[in-house]
């Protein structure tokens, strides 16, 4: 008996019965909801970004954590392993984005969870955005972001991790 | 006069029915429904119908009297300018030391300084939360050390200062005094502003040291000591702008800041000042975004109202005590990061109408700030739009010249009664700090700012660049670069130079003194001062505060 995978939620089940026939059912299963905190590293209290941000992921039907303000790296890895999550989605506002930002991913590869897609936005030059993606920064948004595309964004990139 | 009313009642009637209603069945008009920025519906025509409950006498007056409508100066912007005022701030004390005395050169009339991100939050430079942000978002300044450097060459008595810091406010305010007693000035001489209005940072700013109850005791502290010893200082600046920029409407701005402006007099009140000792020096800091006619009515409303508060409610009798004094500053949130130099063009509209509305000061935000620090050509930019409106326009020939439209009246007083509401609201809840512990003003700029978003996105409102007329692969613009690395190791070496010579038994003494004051529930400030002047450190006078009042998490509501 396997399955075989034959759409993003339909999985085919085969199996043989004791009469030696062989047997296909195709089973719709339950997508799981995407689960994806939200993170505000560093010591600026912007918020207002980070807080559209998650009241659309939510609205959208993800499961969203929002970490709240003034989060050391250490802890958006914290809050990261606890509640489980696909992908993080960093706030930074305060310029301090090239260190937080590959500091979070570093402590995600020390920490075994490398897999979580790091993706992020905030005040931050065009001409630095490449040096992030570099670092493993999956993508960036900045001022003007239309939200719809961000969701379009994380429907095309992120995926339930295993 | 009744029947002069009926009049025109009947006047408008006969127009809409012969005139407009013909017209607009040939040709409909734009849009369905026009309203303010804020989504204020806004009517077609104003006419005296609308000004029917309208006094002159009462609800206007003359400039520099009650209820200061038109003004808080009797000959306003014709007597003196407003301040051009930019806040500036980044790198070291050195840096920014440079920085202010170019501005100075250019003609700016005031200092205004931006600390960097963990001075606000009373972190060292050397601390580990402080890694990535020294000097990048503004100056670092650990001691009076720093201080000294950052006021190097600048006569205290002469520039006025302002200075852009909250929860550990007081710590920088005796840096600041000691500094000016090093370049013996007497602090009677001194004349600035210090942010320090801490209810904001709960609601929206987010830079805040201790829980909203001891942070109040500090600030009225400050008050206190500052209507003594410091005449001329302005120990709060009442601040609108943040929670403007974290996305509420003009009203909620309007009402939310007046709110927390009546619970510092409150609190007062109750350590037993008197009204009108400490209420003249009360200032207030506004938002000026895009919409011209409601961001007039709101500085408009914003002095009627507070006028009559402090009549009213408390009984201040000093006139002085009346006065909606107010810096303006752009609005950031507006600034965009498509096509940047349209930005220009949005920042002397807003600045139009800080100046249309009677600002006493007034910060440009420069083109490029959607993306870093201003650079140089950018800020100077921005300070010549004000000077350009100052010198070239003509709107400061006449004192609120906007005051009598039609228009501009009915929004001014609409805007004070839908504030005054909110205020009655906030009073029944058991006044702003039980109202900001109940996530009240925090959610309604939430849903604010978030109904704001979905309108960009459905092109109900139209940003010029990003939801239309939309340019495909601009070309990119100079932006300032800051050696974050090598500012920080700077800092951090500085920092551990002065550690090494400072006297440390006079640092200790001067905590434990600080300790024992909050503590006792004495008055901080002078405790405060000697911990300066012996070098201690804003982290080390921050963790005295944090130990013995606790810390404040935010509650992360969305």
């Amino acid at each position: 008996m396997f399955f075989e995978r034959f759409m993003e939620n339909i999985m085919i089940l085969e199996y043989i019965d004791s009469r030696g026939a062989p047997w296909r059912a195709p089973i719709k299963i339950m997508k799981k909801k995407l689960r994806i905190l939200i993170g505000k590293p560093g010591l600026d209290g912007h918020d207002r970004g980070a807080k559209i941000i998650a009241r659309t992921l939510r609205d959208a039907g993800y499961e969203v954590i929002y970490s709240g303000l003034h989060q050391t790296p250490e802890m958006i890895v914290n809050t990261a392993i606890q509640e489980d999550v696909d992908a993080i989605g960093l706030s930074i506002l305060s310029g301090a984005h090239n260190f937080l930002f590959p500091e979070v991913i570093r402590l995600l590869k020390e920490k075994g969870i490398g897999d979580v897609v790091v993706f992020g936005g905030g005040i931050i030059p065009p001409d630095e955005i490449s040096g992030l993606k570099k670092q493993g920064v999956a993508e960036v948004f900045t001022p003007g972001a239309d939200t719809r595309d961000i969701v379009k964004w994380i429907e095309g990139n992120v995926k339930p991790r295993m | 006069m009744v029947s002069r009313k009926k009049n025109n009642n009947s006047k408008r009637k006969k127009w809409e029915k012969e005139t407009l209603k013909p017209f607009l069945k040939k040709s409909s008009e734009r849009l369905s429904e026009f309203t303010t920025l804020s989504s204020e519906p806004i009517e077609r025509l104003y006419t005296p119908e609308h000004l029917k409950k309208f006094s002159y006498r009462t609800d206007l007056g003359f400039p520099g009297e009650f209820p200061l409508t038109r003004g808080v100066y009797p000959s306003m912007h014709r007597g003196r300018l407003w301040t051009m005022r930019q806040f500036a701030g980044f790198g070291t004390a050195h840096d920014t030391n440079q920085r202010f005395h170019y501005l100075l050169k250019e003609g700016q009339t005031g200092l205004s300084t931006a600390f960097h991100f963990p001075t606000l939050m009373g972190y060292d430079s050397d601390s580990p939360r402080s890694r990535g942000e020294v000097g990048v978002c503004g100056v670092a300044i650990d001691s009076l050390a720093d201080m000294e450097t950052l006021f190097n060459g600048i006569p205290l008595d002469k520039v006025t200062v302002s200075m852009t810091i909250n929860g550990p406010a007081s710590i920088l305010l005796a840096f600041f005094l000691v500094c000016a007693e090093k370049q013996n000035v007497p602090w009677t001489k001194v004349g600035g502003t210090i942010q320090n209005d801490v209810l904001k940072e709960y609601i929206a700013q987010n830079s805040y040291l201790v829980p909203p109850e001891p942070a109040m005791k500090i600030v009225v502290d400050m008050i206190e000591f500052c209507s003594k010893q410091v005449p001329k200082w302005n120990p709060v600046s009442i601040s609108g702008y943040h929670i403007r920029e974290a996305g509420s409407t003009a009203v909620q701005e309007l009402a939310f800041t007046l709110a927390d402006g009546v619970a510092y007099v409150q609190a007062c009140i109750e350590r037993g000042m008197k009204v009108d000792d400490f209420a003249p020096r009360l200032s207030f800091f506004f938002n000026a975004h895009m919409d011209l006619f409601e961001e007039v009515a709101k500085y408009r409303a914003a002095r009627r109202l507070w006028a009559r508060l402090m009549k009213t409610r408390f009984k201040a009798k000093k006139p002085e005590s009346w006065k909606c004094r107010f810096h303006v500053q752009t609005a950031g949130c507006s600034l965009t990061a498509q096509q940047p130099e349209n930005n220009i063009i949005r920042t002397t509209l807003q600045a139009l109408g800080a100046v249309l509305g009677g600002c006493q000061s007034l910060h440009t935000n420069s083109m490029d700030e959607t993306f870093a620090l201003p650079t140089e050509k950018s800020v100077r930019i921005a300070l010549r739009t004000q000077q350009v409106i100052a010198y070239e326009s003509g709107v400061t020939n006449t004192i609120d010249p906007l005051g009598g439209s039609y228009f501009v009246e009915a929004l001014t007083s609409k805007m004070e009664k839908e504030a005054l509401d909110y205020i009655r609201k906030i009073d029944r809840m058991g006044g702003m700090i039980p109202a900001i512990r109940n996530g009240y003003p925090q959610m309604e700029i939430a849903n604010a700012s978030h109904r704001y978003q979905n309108q960009v996105e459905r092109s109900v409102k139209i940003i010029v660049g990003v939801n239309d007329f939309v340019l495909e692969n601009e070309p990119p613009i100079e932006i300032l670069k800051i050696d974050s690395a090598a500012i920080e190791e700077r800092q951090r070496q500085s920092l551990k130079e002065l550690k090494s010579v400072r006297n440390v038994e006079l640092v200790q003494k001067s905590l434990d003194a600080l300790r024992q004051a909050a503590l006792n529930d004495q008055n901080i400030m002078p405790a405060l001062l000697d911990s300066a002047r012996a070098y201690a450190t804003v982290g080390e006078m921050a963790d005295v505060l944090r130990k013995v009042y606790g810390e404040y998490h935010d509650p992360g509501i969305y």
